[in-house]
């Protein structure tokens, strides 16, 4: 078994307060890795640390070490566009740029420089959607805004937006929480299918979908890691007394 | 119950307020409308005399088949005489004198110009429309009240009587002015137009926004995107808002203490003009593009950073696309006010007496407010109705200008 990310005793605080308290935790390659815990307990911080989306926030500062690969993802080597273009990542809540469909998933593999011709590009697009399994329901009106699709398709072409670069590692931030029970099953299933190219980190607000679609889990409280392994053995034999309280739903 | 009764009521009497405050401000507004519409629609039309001319070869000192050249040069005064002679033989030649003053001084130029297109009538005579001077077009319009005393009045007794003769033999007539809307402007009401001031002020208007509308949104894009928030920011932010309450005649002010004094830019110049609007309109626009830029919803932003668009790439690609309807509408209101604005235009010497229509932004040249605020001084009653018309333009002007925001706006909208 191989690690897609490594981290190693990341602390974040947002000017004084510590949201993550020394946590080290590792992905491996190929599975599907969800992180549960309460509102606040920094499972979200801590998503956004691995493509360093918190670096746009002044306040925030990260330390540690989480490395891509091997390679430290915080270091001078690394550009950040660079990163981000190997670690996608879906939203809560879908948010398609206000353009064409095509254009959508077109855009991260244009400014990236993947192809001049038109023909590529065409190819890029459709696989896309067809991996994120969008294609067919919207493959005869490529050029309507994609924000006119369902809040189920929208979030789906987010996820082949976020494939259209290629990345090794896709991070989801409560891709469900907004969608209904039909749109998030068929989100569920995709999460399944994708495993088998992408390491996927979800962070999720429902236990039964950990349940469903991951490998492993991981339990967060307060800013801390309480409890991680096998999605199994936490649902059905945690070590920890608050992770057994949370998954019987005692709080949270 | 009673509550509920009295609450209603109250309700009631708010909405009331409501109406008869949009009632009264619409009511101000076509008061305005309709007034200066009443006194300013004569000024597109003139008055004119049918005149038969006889073009005499001999004393246009002209030759057969003569150029445009050589009737430009030529001498129409004995002309003019010879005619006024023979057509009013039965007058003195002072009385003569007289009804020549019915019509406009100028009146040489209108047969000169006449005969350079229609080379033809050389040596023939042919109805001409020779314009009526300011007077007559005035009592012609029914702008003048004929009970005055003769000594009171420009025009006298026997004057009067010739004007009702040719208004009895269908000689008179009010026509479209063209050259209202062709010429600069001038000492008499008769050849004054708007030309001039127009031109004026879109130049003026062109240099404001070709200055204000892409420093303001590099600014604000700087100031929003990329600025870490902080007490220098906030500075920034304040002071920007201060300028944009800051009464513009400090701006013509600055424009005359920097840029005429220290600089040297030329005085009167419709480039001198368009720098001090783009001082007054930058704030405008610059609170108009924060707000816009403040208003794109930030998940567009971290979609496309989490694509590993950079900051550059996020701002030019997402944001300020989404961002720019409202920034355009900013941009109009301030051009809208610019446009109208005189005041700073009165320091930096954009309000003068020029006749030639300005063909750059180097020369000098009146913006329409100033040439309206020029004409509104003027005694003669011919330039009070030139005066509303063109405050008419003006206002069709800026009424143009807010449907073509209300255009972009919707064009450029996105629907989510």
């Amino acid at each position: 078994m191989v690690n897609a990310i490594n981290t190693k005793n990341l602390n974040v605080y947002y000017r004084d307060q510590q949201a993550i308290h020394n946590i080290s935790l590792d992905f491996l390659k190929n599975k599907v890795t969800a992180l549960i815990g309460p509102s606040g307990c920094g499972k979200s911080t801590f998503l956004r640390c691995l493509n360093r989306m918190n670096d746009v926030i002044d306040i925030c500062r990260v330390e540690g070490n989480i490395s891509l690969n091997g390679i430290d993802i915080y270091s001078k080597e690394i550009e950040v566009e660079y990163l981000r273009e190997k670690i996608g990542m879906i939203f809560q809540k879908p948010n398609p740029f206000p353009k064409s469909i095509y254009d959508n998933v077109a855009y991260g593999p244009r400014i990236h420089g993947f192809t001049d011709k038109k023909e590529e590009m065409d190819l890029i697009v459709e696989t896309s959607l067809k991996k994120a399994g969008l294609f067919e329901e919207v493959k005869d009106r490529l050029e309507d805004m994609g924000t006119s699709l369902s809040g189920g398709q929208q979030q789906r072409l987010c996820i082949a937006r976020a494939i259209a670069i290629k990345p090794e590692v896709i991070l989801m931030d409560e891709p469900c929480s907004a969608l209904d029970p039909i749109a998030t099953s068929i989100i569920e299933e995709l999460i399944t299918d994708l495993k088998k190219s992408y390491t996927i980190i979800i962070v999720t607000h429902s236990m039964q979908q950990a349940a469903r679609v991951s490998d492993k889990t991981a339990f967060f409280h307060l800013g801390n890691l309480i409890e991680e392994g096998d999605t199994s053995k936490i649902f059905t034999k945690p070590d920890h007394q608050k992770t057994n309280d949370y998954i019987t739903g005692r709080f949270g | 119950m009673t509550n509920l009764a009295k609450r209603k009521k109250a309700e009631l009497r708010f909405r009331f307020y409501g109406i008869f405050s949009v009632f009264l401000s619409l009511l101000f507004v076509a008061i305005l409308i309709f007034n200066i519409c009443l006194s300013g629609i004569g000024g597109f039309y003139k008055t004119i005399f049918l005149t038969s001319i006889h073009f005499d070869q001999k004393l246009l000192n002209l030759e057969d088949n003569a150029s445009e050249e050589q009737i430009r040069n030529a001498s129409f005064s004995k002309l003019i005489k010879n005619n006024f002679d023979e057509t009013f033989k039965d007058y003195s030649k002072d009385e003569i004198k007289q009804i020549k003053k019915l019509f406009y001084r100028k009146i040489d130029i209108e047969l000169k110009n006449f005969l350079i297109s229609n080379p033809e009538f050389l040596n023939k005579t042919t109805k001409v429309e020779l314009t009526a001077s300011t007077h007559i077009d005035q009592i012609h319009k029914g702008n003048f009240d004929r009970s005055v005393q003769e000594k009171h009045r420009k025009v006298n007794n026997f004057q009067l009587e010739i004007y009702d003769k040719f208004v009895e033999d269908q000689k008179v007539k009010k026509v479209w002015n063209s050259t209202y809307f062709t010429s600069g402007d001038s000492r008499d009401p008769e050849s004054a137009g708007v030309a001039g001031s127009v031109m004026g002020s879109v130049f003026t208007i062109l240099i404001c926004f070709l200055l204000s509308f892409p420093i303001a949104i590099f600014a604000s894009i700087y100031l929003q995107e990329f600025a870490k928030t902080g007490k220098i920011t906030d500075l920034i932010e304040i002071n920007i808002n201060n300028l944009a309450a800051v009464p513009s005649i400090i701006f013509g002010l600055l424009g005359l203490g920097i840029l005429l004094n220290f600089f040297g830019l030329p005085r009167s110049t419709a480039l001198v003009g368009g720098i001090v609007l783009s001082f007054m309109t930058l704030p405008t626009i610059i609170v108009a593009c924060r707000s816009s830029l403040r208003a794109v919803p930030p998940s567009i932003r971290e979609a496309a950073l989490a694509l590993g668009a950079t900051k550059n790439q996020v701002v030019f690609h997402h944001v300020l696309p989404l961002a720019m309807p409202g920034t355009l509408t900013g941009a109009i209101i301030g051009l809208a006010r610019a446009i109208g604005e005189t005041a700073p235009l009165l320091m930096i010497g954009m309000v003068a007496f020029i006749m030639d229509i300005p063909s750059n932004p180097l020369e000098p040249a009146v913006g329409m407010p100033a040439q309206i605020y020029l004409w509104s001084e003027s005694s003669e009653r011919g330039f009070i109705e030139k005066t509303s018309s063109a405050i008419i333009l003006l206002l069709i002007f800026l009424i143009v200008v807010n449907f073509v925001s209300v255009y972009f706006r919707k064009k450029y909208e996105k629907k989510w």
